[in-house]
């Protein structure tokens, strides 16, 4: 018994070293650029780079924007699939899960192949054009994660009687859904919402590919040029997503007291 | 569909609720009209990409059908490629899943306080998504050239890890990196398994006589078995796409297949754009078999953790 709780502790102990050692190390770096003392220049070198404003609000646009579309195009279907369609559910699960089949790279290979300037849907010949396709691309990489977040809050809610009830009480599909079923499973959709902007803030591939100026391309731009604002961007990007990971247990732990009252 | 909305169903279903009403109920047009958009969107841009990309891996540059760009794939550069990212995967697959599930071992089992176990948890869940290129930043500050650790092993112990045959931009390093991200995915995978070990199991095979070693052989491994396993090849298809992370850390020094393909579509560096979609279906292959091993052997594994 013993012997067992004092396994557990070295176990422990090794990793808790493996996964904070590089953060200590990061964060003590990113203080490093003045030569004689500890100070926090490389993190103010960011925040005053004006690339990093531009690009941070680029991405941040773009994930609000993945949220709303991936919002509207997903809680519709998953709302009937439950309703009527039940026999839909495995091809649903199947199509959110192949983004996680499908690496990114490849996902965004096939959308230059498919929406070049010679196709019929020529996405990538305008600005705007491409920052469509990119937030598409978004939606499409945080589909698995804003599904399971929607259909895990229909779950704990009762579609079928909330439905029968706005019915009677002659309201419309569209005004159930945006009325009854959205409220009561807002504290699902804002985990996937949240999780979709921890996919966002600092993706990199598509955007690099497709040229656009977001976080992830200023970050790897900065990493090869810089010695000490990588670091400094290391520990903001570890902040945020701890953010918005801490959000979600939050609202995890408090989603199931309001869902199920309904 | 659970059963309280079954339920539900059965209660409501005599109750006439007006002739418009059972209409929107008998057709399901508005149910369709809702599906659709998800459908139209998934077609767009996730299916229909995928699919022309894989069979442009068919077709040679005139248009004609081929199969010289699959046989392609057999050339040095390619095969290399994949044989690194095969082994990077599988060894960051491997000790990803061995240190995780020891983690995960330690903090359920090992009688540690309740609050390391959802620290724990909880730093699993923002470790798992700390991935990319700030991931790649944090160990080159750490166990770069000039990485924190290099420094002081070399000034305060003597030891230059450099001069030992370390190098953070290499098939170890970048499998330590990966790491980071492979053990805290697996304690968060496996973790509701292990709880699904249940108490009384041990017990009666305490009762029976049986020793620790002998609960874990004959009962504790075979149930998580078929997870172990199942875990083991999500982790591999984890890595085997990552990119962002190599990329950052060794430039394009690394052979691996995501970053050939990058440079294959910024620039036809194996001049021929057929090769690319090939390379892609390859890619698509590897991670597809990975994930349905990964569904068939989770759907085995449910069996006993109800």
């Amino acid at each position: 018994m013993i012997a067992r709780r004092f396994w557990a502790w070295v176990v422990f102990g090794l990793g808790a070293a493996y996964f904070l050692l590089p953060l200590l190390a990061t964060f003590i770096f990113s203080m490093q650029m003045r030569r004689d003392r500890l100070t926090f220049d490389a993190y103010l070198s960011v925040f005053a780079d004006e690339r990093f404003q531009s690009t941070f609000t680029y991405s941040l646009l773009c994930a609000v924007f993945a949220i709303i579309v991936g919002i509207i195009i997903v809680l519709p279907a998953a709302y009937f699939v439950r309703l009527r369609l039940q026999w839909l559910r495995p091809v649903m699960e199947f199509i959110t899960l192949l983004p996680l089949i499908v690496p990114p790279i490849i996902l965004v290979f096939g959308h230059i192949k498919l929406f070049n300037s010679s196709s019929i849907l020529p996405l990538t010949n305008s600005t705007f054009g491409t920052d469509v396709l990119i937030v598409c691309g978004y939606v499409t990489l945080a589909l698995p994660y804003m599904y399971r977040a929607i259909d895990t809050g229909l779950r704990t809610i009762d579609v079928q009687t909330l439905t029968e009830a706005a019915t009677i009480l002659g309201a419309d599909p569209i005004r159930t859904m945006v009325q009854v079923i959205f409220p009561n499973i807002f504290v699902a959709v804002l985990s996937g919402a949240f999780l979709t902007f921890a996919i966002v803030i600092g993706e990199f591939v598509l955007a690099s590919l497709l040229n656009r100026p977001a976080f992830g391309v200023y970050m790897q731009n900065v990493g090869a040029n810089r010695a000490y604002e990588p670091s400094a961007l290391a520990i903001i990007s570890f902040a945020l997503t701890w953010g918005a990971m801490g959000v979600i247990q939050l609202l995890d732990r408090f989603a199931p007291r309001t869902a199920r009252q309904a | 569909m659970s059963t309280v909305s079954l339920a539900a169903d059965k209660a409501t279903g005599p109750v006439s609720t007006g002739p418009a009403v059972s209409l929107w109920r008998s057709i399901p047009i508005g149910a369709w009209l809702g599906v659709l958009p998800f459908i139209a969107f998934a077609l767009l841009f996730l299916i229909v990409p995928t699919l022309f990309l894989v069979s442009s891996a068919f077709v040679d540059r005139d248009g004609n059908l081929t199969l010289q760009n699959i046989i392609d794939l057999g050339t040095d550069q390619v095969v290399n490629a994949f044989s690194i990212s095969i082994r990077i995967s599988a060894a960051s697959a491997f000790f990803g899943a061995l240190i995780g599930l020891a983690m995960a071992l330690a903090i359920i089992r090992g009688r540690l306080p309740s609050a390391i176990r959802s620290t724990v948890m909880t730093f699993s869940g923002v470790a798992s998504n700390f991935a990319g290129l700030p991931l790649a930043f944090a160990f080159i500050a750490t166990l770069g050239r000039l990485g924190l650790v290099t420094v002081i092993l070399r000034t305060v112990f003597g030891f230059d890890i450099y001069k030992s045959g370390f190098n953070l931009l290499s098939f170890v390093g970048l499998t330590l990196t990966y790491l980071y991200f492979q053990i805290p995915l697996m304690i968060l995978i496996i973790a509701p398994a292990i709880d699904g070990l249940k108490k009384e199991w041990s017990e009666a095979a305490a009762t029976l006589g049986a020793s620790r070693w002998q609960f874990w052989l004959y009962i504790g491994f075979p149930v998580l078995w078929p997870n172990l396993l199942g875990t083991l090849s999500l982790l591999f298809a984890n890595a085997f796409g990552a990119i962002a992370t190599a990329y950052a850390l060794t430039g394009s020094s690394l052979n691996i297949v995501p970053i050939l393909l990058y440079a294959q579509i910024r620039g036809d560096v194996l001049h021929n754009p057929g090769l690319g979609a090939a390379l892609a279906l390859g890619m698509i292959v590897i991670t597809a078999c990975a994930n349905v091993l990964y569904i068939v052997v989770r759907t085995r594994a449910e069996r006993w953790l109800k």
